[in-house]
């Protein structure tokens, strides 16, 4: 089933020095397709992931790490010694790091329906030769973790030490709690909620609405053309970027203060006059040289449709049958989840008297603040002492079965 | 300081925690409110069979509990235990708190709503020292088991033991079973028990008790003083 330049399943992708290497395997090739919640079929399906440290020879320290909406399967090192910036969460994985490699295997895979190697409306649709575009199948929380437990099972893993993820991560954990109970030893969800409420579907909607009326969407076949809809996927970004900072974080980080300039210009045609107003271009324009709409598309509606207990069942139920510990954290000033999401996934966990650890934390920099290097010490905090004692509780069950 | 410490036996001793764990069944769901580092609850769990759950302000002492493997919720006791579905527990434990919570009556409520059971330990200021260094100083009290001048301690309510079994003709909860700590021993009954133990534990059970705040209680007669 392997295609694509296919390591051996055993092979660690780090280079040793930080370095990694993305790998790609395709998996639900012909006969095999991915039944998708939908009701639909999928395949092949290709996925981009990246491993660090070393499997056990018990095969019992993995730790499957869930991207956000925009991330990518490069969460920590280089791909290059001289590459500009490391992976997206490279402050807390890694040697000696809140998931330490040096003891954890750990693995990160880029989502089904993304644009950063994994299958997604801008790969090719073996049916037509031509992008999927938006004739890419719609998807779910349940599709892309189904993906990655195909991906897990491929590299012969039976059972992941944990599952870790924050936003649209956490509720890819939820969902492995949910779907695979008896194959994860912990779930750690931060920042993350077990459906999406009605103000973050607002948002995304906004969004949605900024690419599909931007005059170069074309349909969403704009592949290939010399105008793809920029500004539209810009605009979903800033207004997106808003909802995941706080507004004490960007009060401290720009105020009121001017961009280049020292006076106000009383000038409407003057775009850009207030920091934060050129904060959000830059962050608009940097993502539309990484991201694809359509994958924005796809993936926004994969947040808005969950609801793991419409899907599941109560969370007491639906978590109830898994015997994995759960670390769940939520950050004072996000808004986008607020803490009282997270506090219902407590309340679920307890009721079925399943093992749960809860903080809210102070954050300070809203919904991101668990992608912010100065809040990691904090986190590392709760993250290595949990991982920890799971770890040792796995090895000393594993020791007691073989004796 | 204004008034010099006065000997008082450690009361989170193993003797409290030996004490704690002797009325708790194997088997039971076990809460510990104020579980500090975890230490009571890793026994309860490994020797009793438990399945347990802490709850801890501190982040210092949350971080050693999850060191030991105990899950544990960060929360301020007077914040409420609205996370906890009702009836999740057989067992809460409130181990030297009760004197650190604002609103205690508040608190029995909730811990009745989740749980079948309290067992309470609370630092009796009735002591015949804390007795003595009041009327002797002319100032509030500092012992060594809350060593605190009354500007910064965590301490808000000073209680006796006969104090808290007034709080229990008004509490949704019943006391059924009062022991005096005196020294570094429990004992079922003890002369002038009021004047004599530094801490006491008591068990309590939720009561369906009316309003006017009649009950049958059956608690061992002390001499009260």
């Amino acid at each position: 089933m392997p295609v694509t330049a296919a390591p051996s399943p055993l092979d660690d992708t780090s280079l040793g020095d930080g370095l990694v290497s993305r790998q790609s395997i395709t998996l639900f090739e012909p006969p095999h397709t991915l039944l998708l919640e939908s009701g639909k079929r999928l395949g092949p399906i290709t996925i981009a992931y990246e491993t660090l440290g070393t499997l056990s020879p018990a095969r019992d320290n993995a730790i499957v790490i869930c991207h956000a909406l925009t991330g990518d399967a490069h969460v920590a090192g280089r791909h290059k010694s001289d590459d500009r910036k490391p992976g997206w969460w490279d402050g807390f994985v890694g040697p000696g790091k809140g998931i330490d490699t040096d003891r954890y295997f750990v693995i990160c895979a880029n989502i089904l329906g993304g644009c950063q190697g994994t299958t997604g409306p801008s790969s090719m649709n073996p049916a037509t030769g031509r992008p999927y575009g938006l004739e890419f199948p719609f998807i779910t929380v349940a599709d892309i973790v189904n993906v990655h437990k195909a991906l897990v099972e491929h590299l012969q893993i039976d059972k992941v030490l944990a599952v870790v993820g924050g936003s649209l991560g956490g509720m890819q954990v939820l969902e492995w709690a949910a779907r695979y109970p008896d194959k994860i030893g912990a779930a750690i969800v931060l920042a993350a909620a077990s459906r999406l409420n009605a103000q973050a579907i607002a948002f995304d909607k906004v969004g949605r609405r900024a690419i599909v009326t931007d005059p170069c969407f074309h349909n969403g076949d704009y592949y290939g053309q010399s105008e793809t809809p920029r500004f539209g996927l810009a605009l979903a970004r800033m207004i997106a970027h808003i909802t995941y900072l706080s507004e004490q974080s960007i009060e401290n980080k720009f105020g009121r203060r001017l961009q280049g300039s020292a006076e106000l210009a009383y000038d409407l045609l003057k775009e850009t006059e207030f920091q934060i107003e050129s904060y959000l271009d830059h962050q608009g324009k940097r993502f539309v040289d990484r991201f694809d709409a359509n994958s924005y598309l796809v993936l926004t509606r994969v947040m808005d449709y969950f609801d793991l207990e419409a899907t599941h069942g109560p969370l007491s139920q639906c978590l109830g049958r898994s015997n994995a510990k759960f670390l769940v954290v939520a950050y004072q000033d996000d808004w986008l989840f607020p803490t009282a999401h997270s506090e219902h996934i407590v309340r679920g966990l307890i009721q079925a008297g399943r093992e749960v650890t809860f903080a809210e934390l102070p954050g300070g920099h809203g919904h991101d603040s668990f992608l912010i290097d100065a809040l990691y010490p904090e986190l590392k905090r709760f993250v290595e002492p949990f991982l920890d004692s799971t770890y040792r509780r796995v090895s000393t069950n594993a020791a007691a079965m073989h004796r | 300081m204004c008034a010099k410490r006065i000997y008082m036996p450690d009361p989170l001793a193993a003797v409290t925690d030996d004490l704690l764990m002797a009325h708790i069944p194997r088997g039971s769901r076990v809460i510990d409110l104020g579980c500090g580092d975890g230490r009571l609850l890793q026994r309860i769990r490994d020797d009793h069979d438990c399945s347990v759950l802490g709850v801890e302000v501190d982040m210092d002492q949350m971080v050693h509990a999850i060191e030991r493997g105990i899950p544990v919720l960060k929360s301020d006791l007077d914040h409420g235990l609205e996370l906890i579905p009702d009836g999740s527990f057989d067992f809460a434990v409130l181990s030297q708190t009760l004197q650190q919570v604002h609103r205690p009556l508040a608190l029995f409520d909730e811990i009745f709503r989740i749980a079948r059971s309290a067992l309470v330990v609370v630092p009796n200021f009735g002591h015949w020292r804390v007795r003595l260094q009041v009327l002797l100083s002319g100032r509030a009290p500092v012992t060594d088991a809350l060593p605190y001048d009354w500007f910064e301690s965590p301490n808000v309510h000073f209680l006796t033991m006969l104090d808290f079994r007034d709080l229990a003709t008004r509490g949704n909860f019943r006391v059924v079973r009062e022991l005096p700590i005196i020294g570094d021993r429990a004992v079922d009954r003890a002369w002038m028990a009021n004047a004599r133990a530094h801490s006491a534990l008591f068990l309590l059970e939720r009561s369906t008790k009316l309003k006017n705040g009649t009950q049958t209680t059956q608690i061992a007669e002390i001499d009260a003083h």
